[in-house]
């Protein structure tokens, strides 16, 4: 399946020293249906995530980045679905792994808190119910010691008055407090890796902030490490170490937090930058949204799936896939770049 | 144990938030305020309170017959002594259509009661497991809901023998493929639900997901069904009754049976055929209007 051309293998973003908590090398998800062509939605995914880090998962939708998480949980159906290369955990294969040890694992050690916590509880039972039922499952806990437990990471995740909130239904709480709900479930069991996919999207700005910020109380520092997947650059700036930039598929651009922003190389990275709407900017100056949308892409193989909606498009791009490389200015650093004409210094 | 006064009061004010919540309190919320549904709900408690009480509200016995007022092609009208008139065999007709409730409301509930059990069931199984186990229930749904209803209906009592007991399985069976598909169509949309999902990220095993998560919230359309499904089976004895399928017994004041046997005086005693029509219309007319509200009361869509 390689490209001709492609002679330079990709550099691996986030490497550092020592096994990583979780590594997931050369990660290639392709969804088949019949009668239409097979999309590859991840399309050999490398990365690094090392023990209590922060990583930032950024691109726009479509870009594969919740297909990663899904993928390395082993929550994507079966049918229609192949996934290649490997994840490892904790030095252990996450995609070869039997279904039930999965299980085992899944909410025990990795857990995740989804986009939309509107519809991410189940309506018809309490939220006691629904955190009790994890601590059952993984801690063995029962009765009034679950329903303590559980009324303790209510009170964590900023829930006041939580034994009573324990008998609400969801659709008796806002957004906002649903989430922190959702955040309570994912780390009842104290989660090595917890993965956040777009926790903030479906939220409105200052609770977003709120969310945001129990985040990183709860998670930031402790030996929880988070990957926060989000299409917003904004979110990404005030919480995450080490940043990857995905585009249909493949990470484009991957640095520590202050290279990227202080720094950032590759058009698209710098296209995201432009579309976010800033305070210190003068009225009247119009955001620069990036032409076209995530489906005028090239596939991989015929050169960089980014060229035709890129402003710095140059012949090298059609041809070849470039390949992931260091950045100029950071030779071995951990910032790499996707990009044969990469962003020069204020341009 | 002990409370001082405030811990008292907490537990006062936890309770009342309790009680205001709940998704079946916010259905029921919802329900008081439909004047569709109090109609509804006013005339199926109506119905089954004259099916309970027919013995005391009934001013004679269904079978006894006072032969002294009636003549072949000639039946006595409305009167003081019997407020619908007498039938062709001089039975009061009030007595008999409020008995006929009786008749009517265990056949529905019976054959209601048959066909949502094993037709949750199959669809339960169906939307559980997926598979050949789906298709297989799904193919064979399929060919049963092929069939015109009634016609089914009446090929199953026919088989059965004329009985009240095969009316209210061949209705029961009838009423199988419908729940199946519903329930199965219900969970299969909801195991796709971000719940679903959101649970089994966090370790929950599938069985545990199917039956504790998906099942639960699949369940609002089979309920609205079962309610429009009582309207159906009461039609549907009535014309089983008529087309001379239910009990050969004659003293049993069934609604059908009585438009039936009135039929052949259609032209002289138009009034005889009129009564057990309306009773049919009334019930049917109860059930749907209070399925139709049940059906937003429950739609998860209208839930703020």
């Amino acid at each position: 399946m390689t490209a001709p051309g492609t002679t330079v293998a990709d550099a691996v973003p986030g490497a550092g020293a020592g096994t990583p908590l979780l590594e997931v090398r050369d990660l290639r998800v392709t969804f088949s249906s019949r009668g239409r062509r097979p999309v590859k939605a991840v399309d050999g995914v490398s990365l690094d995530v090392a023990a209590g880090s922060t990583v930032g998962i950024v691109g726009e939708s479509g870009s594969g980045k919740s297909v990663t998480s899904l993928a390395a949980l082993g929550l994507l159906g079966k049918r229609g679905v192949s996934i290649s290369g490997s994840v490892r955990f904790d030095g252990e294969d996450l995609l070869g792994m039997p279904e039930a040890e999965l299980r085992a694992l899944r909410g025990r050690e990795i857990a995740m808190v989804f986009q939309d916590p509107m519809s991410s509880l189940n309506p018809v039972l309490s939220v006691g119910r629904q955190i009790t039922e994890i601590l059952e499952r993984h801690r063995g806990l029962k009765g009034q010691d679950a329903r303590d437990r559980a009324a303790e990471l209510l009170v964590s995740v900023g829930i006041g008055d939580a034994v009573r909130r324990l008998k609400s239904y969801p659709h008796q709480l806002s957004g906002g407090m649903r989430q922190r709900v959702m955040i309570a479930m994912a780390l009842a069991c104290e989660p090595r890796l917890l993965i956040a996919d777009e926790p903030t999207t479906a939220l409105d700005v200052t609770i977003s902030a709120q969310i945001l910020e129990l985040l990183r109380e709860l998670v930031v520092g402790s030996q929880t490490a988070l990957v926060l997947i989000t299409h917003d650059l904004g979110v990404v700036a005030g919480l995450c170490d080490q940043v990857h930039v995905m585009y249909s598929g493949r990470i484009v651009e991957s640095a520590p937090r202050r290279p990227l922003f202080a720094d950032p190389q590759h058009p698209y990275t710098t296209g995201l930058l432009a579309s976010v709407p800033r305070l210190d900017q003068a009225r009247g100056v119009p955001l620069l949204p990036i032409p076209g949308s995530p489906s005028d892409t090239l596939p991989w193989a015929e050169g960089c799936a980014f060229a035709p909606r890129c402003s710095r498009q140059v012949p090298e791009c059609l041809g070849a896939p470039p390949a992931l490389l260091p950045a100029r200015g950071a030779a071995g650093g951990p910032h790499l770049v996707r990009c044969v004409n990469p962003v020069q210094d204020g341009s | 144990m002990s409370l001082s006064g405030a811990e008292a009061q907490e537990t006062v004010l936890t309770q009342s938030e309790e009680a205001r919540g709940g998704l079946v309190r916010d259905a029921f919320r919802r329900l008081r305020r439909s004047p569709q549904a109090i109609v509804g709900a006013t005339l199926v408690l109506l119905f089954v309170l004259v099916a309970v009480f027919a013995p005391l509200l009934a001013p004679y016995s269904p079978t006894a017959q006072d032969l002294s007022q009636v003549r072949p092609g000639q039946f006595p009208g409305p009167s003081a002594e019997h407020l619908l008139g007498l039938d062709q065999l001089g039975r009061d007709e009030l007595s008999r259509i409020i008995y006929g409730a009786r008749y009517s409301l265990i056949i529905g509930v019976v054959s209601v009661t048959i066909g949502a059990t094993v037709g949750m069931a199959l669809g339960l199984l169906a939307g559980a497991f997926g598979g050949w186990v789906d298709g297989l229930v799904m193919r064979a749904a399929d060919i049963m809901l092929a069939v015109p209803s009634l016609l089914l209906a009446i090929g199953i009592a026919a088989l059965l023998g004329r009985s009240i007991t095969s009316v209210m399985i061949a209705i029961g069976v009838v009423n199988i493929p419908v729940f199946a598909r519903l329930l199965r169509g219900a969970m299969l949309s909801q195991r796709e639900s971000d719940y679903a999902l959101a649970s089994r990220s966090l370790g929950v095993t599938k069985g545990r997901v199917v039956l504790k998560h998906v099942f639960p919230n699949s369940l609002a359309p089979v309920i609205v069904q079962a309610t429009l499904a009582l309207a159906t089976a009461i039609t549907e004895a009535a014309g089983l009754a008529f087309l001379g399928l239910g009990s050969p017994d004659p003293s049993i004041p069934e609604w059908g049976r009585m438009l039936a046997e009135t039929n052949a005086y259609l032209a002289s005693e138009p009034l005889l055929a009129l009564w057990p029509g309306l009773a049919i219309v009334i019930s049917v007319l109860g059930f749907y209007l209070l399925g139709e509200a049940l059906r937003e009361a429950l739609d998860p869509k209208l839930r703020r």
